[in-house]
């Protein structure tokens, strides 16, 4: 095969740009999976949620898709605490139920997305941005508009996110309830209202990668399935509720998916993460940046 | 009752069903009946391994589209009869249920069901690229106008076939559940620690729930081709089948081999019912609604509402 080095550098740089879009997907996964120990399989599902919530915004009032997609996340950390709170009162309370509470969240993805489906139906939906289009060109890197701009909103969120966890007394709480919730409660904090928040700012990172989505590529409702796997994968490569390991390992895949699309063809780029998933939970499940 | 004693009865109601409908002489009874009896299979073939041993597989497509497309290559080379199909189906659809089983068992149980929804994804991209199979554009399937040995629409003779592997499915799920191995199996749902300290051969035991578990689902495949006459990945990986082969042991309850049965004829004929007269995408409504009204207000089922009562 005829490898040139600008295809090469060509393709690497959009798999980094497409690893921090990934990154923006996973990152609520990462709080909910990986912190508060919540299998939110319809996490996906939410996402794409923000993306129609952006697409309206976008065709209605002319917003750009990204900006809405922040003034509406409020109400998604209100869906989330309240999905929490459910989920709390029905599974969590009495402890093991993990059959259940699989399957609760199993069921919120199907009623998404068949909602989705009746309300707009499954033709693809796409927004307007005057970033989406021209490009910035670096000799002979090309950086798509498209992917650059969503790229720095999904770095922008991770980097607001660690620093909140980092600095103020809730984030730490919330890194503390990963870890021990009984000594949480010895230090007079509130193990459930701490996940409660949490979960709620899971939910509300999906708005902003709905829109970071839909910015990306047109959306139809069940294109989030796609996404679930990856997610996953990417959450568990990443070391289990680490942003630092999330970001690194939502590059790579991105850059190896990057790779397979252009050497092989699209069609085979969603085997490669799912591959990637099964063999990092055969060789090494605490991820690669995971602690063993 | 011991299986000797079951078989004759289960046998006497299938018999008394499949009569029932070849008196009615309508043929949607049977196009109906089909859904509702591969229902019965998928979702006592997931019960055998989520239900028994905890162990919440979100991929049931995947092995239904492995028995399915192995009939439909097999269809190119040379036609097989239906039983054999099945037979072939169930083998492939056991090995990867081993292989899966094998991969990531020995995990957290949430990341076998992730594992599972991973695994569609890979398994559908290799059947949307291979094009001798029809790749994405789907495969044609002409189905024989009459039936073999016992006359009357191709259908009715599938919906026997089904009939005659949802009793087997039954038979078998039933069997495990009064035996040393649904014990078992039931350590491993209550506390796989505490199991497989007091010696119980946890990992054996879980790879051969996730075999026969996905042979069940791969059987229930192979003449799907055949009924449907068109298979594409979309429709074959449908994700209805996930969360019905779900819903069904769920609404019907876990524990026992009358759940999953319950579960599937009520559920299965409310959505033929919404099907027809509503519409096909509110069907799949329902269900995700009730799948989650149920593992909320009451998470052991029917069968745990009606024990619950007494």
């Amino acid at each position: 095969m005829d490898v040139s080095l600008d295809l090469l550098g060509n393709a690497v740089i959009s798999g980094l740009l497409l690893g921090g879009f990934y990154a923006a997907v996973t990152i609520g996964i990462t709080i909910s999976f990986g912190m508060l120990d919540v299998v939110n399989i319809a996490h996906p599902a939410f996402i794409i949620l923000g993306s129609y919530i952006a697409y309206i915004a976008n065709s209605t009032l002319g917003v750009d898709p990204i900006l809405a997609s922040v003034v509406v996340a409020p109400a998604f950390y209100a869906l989330g605490a309240a999905i929490y709170q459910i989920y709390y009162l029905a599974f969590e309370r009495h402890g093991d139920k993990p059959l259940q509470g699989l399957a609760f969240f199993f069921g919120l993805l199907f009623i998404t997305e068949v909602t989705l489906v009746l309300v707009f139906g499954v033709d693809y939906r796409l927004v307007e941005a005057p970033y989406i289009g021209p490009s910035l060109h670096l000799g002979p890197i090309e950086l798509p508009g498209r992917l650059l701009v969503p790229c720095l909103v999904a770095l922008a969120m991770v980097g607001a996110l660690h620093l909140f966890t980092a600095r103020t007394f809730i984030g730490r709480a919330i890194l503390a309830v990963a870890q021990d919730q009984l000594a949480l409660r010895l230090m007079a904090a509130d193990p459930v209202r701490i996940k409660r928040i949490a979960f709620g700012l899971s939910i509300a990172t999906a708005s902003v990668a709905g829109a970071v989505l839909i910015v990306i590529q047109p959306v139809e409702p069940s294109i989030g399935r796609d996404y679930i796997g990856r997610v996953f994968a990417i959450c568990v490569m990443g070391g289990l509720g680490s942003f630092a390991g999330t970001l690194a390992a939502a590059m790579i895949l991105g850059i190896v998916e990057s790779l397979t699309a252009t050497f092989y063809g699209p069609s085979w780029t969603p085997a490669v993460a799912f591959g990637f998933l099964l063999l990092t939970l055969a060789i090494r499940p605490s991820g690669l940046f995971g602690r063993t | 009752m011991g299986t000797a004693k079951f078989l004759p009865l289960i046998l006497l109601a299938a018999a008394a069903v499949f009569l029932a409908a070849r008196l009615i002489g309508n043929a949607y009874v049977f196009f109906a009946g089909y859904v509702v009896l591969q229902y019965i299979v998928l979702s006592t073939a997931w019960n055998i391994l989520g239900g028994y041993t905890g162990y919440v597989n979100f991929g049931t497509p995947t092995f239904l589209a492995i028995g399915a497309y192995a009939s439909v290559a097999l269809y190119k080379v040379v036609p097989l009869p239906i039983p054999l199909l099945m037979l072939i189906g169930g083998v492939l659809s056991g090995i990867v249920g081993l292989g899966t089983g094998y991969l990531t068992l020995r995990l957290r149980g949430v990341f076998f069901s992730i594992a599972t929804l991973a695994l569609s994804v890979v398994v559908q991209t290799l059947v949307t690229n291979w094009d001798f199979v029809g790749g994405s554009r789907g495969a044609y399937i002409i189905r024989p106008m009459t039936a073999p040995l016992i006359g009357g629409g191709y259908i009715d003779y599938l919906c026997l076939v089904m009939l005659a592997l949802a009793v087997a499915a039954i038979v078998i799920a039933r069997a495990i559940e009064h035996s040393k191995l649904g014990i078992g199996f039931a350590t491993i749902r209550d506390d796989e620690a505490a199991a497989e300290a007091s010696g119980v051969p946890t990992l054996r035991l879980k790879l051969l729930a996730t075999t026969l578990s996905g042979a069940l689902m791969g059987m229930a495949g192979a003449p799907l081709p055949y009924y449907v006459t068109y298979l594409d990945p979309a429709s074959g990986f449908s994700l209805t089948y996930a969360v019905n082969s779900i819903a069904m042991p769920l609404i019907g309850g876990t524990a026992s081999w009358i759940g999953p049965l319950i579960g599937a004829i009520i559920l299965g004929t409310v959505q033929q019912l919404v099907t027809v007269t509503i519409s096909s995408a509110a069907n799949l409504l329902i269900v995700g609604l009730i799948l989650v009204g149920f593992v909320v207000l009451a998470p052991n089922g029917i069968v745990g509402l009606v024990r619950g009562r007494r």
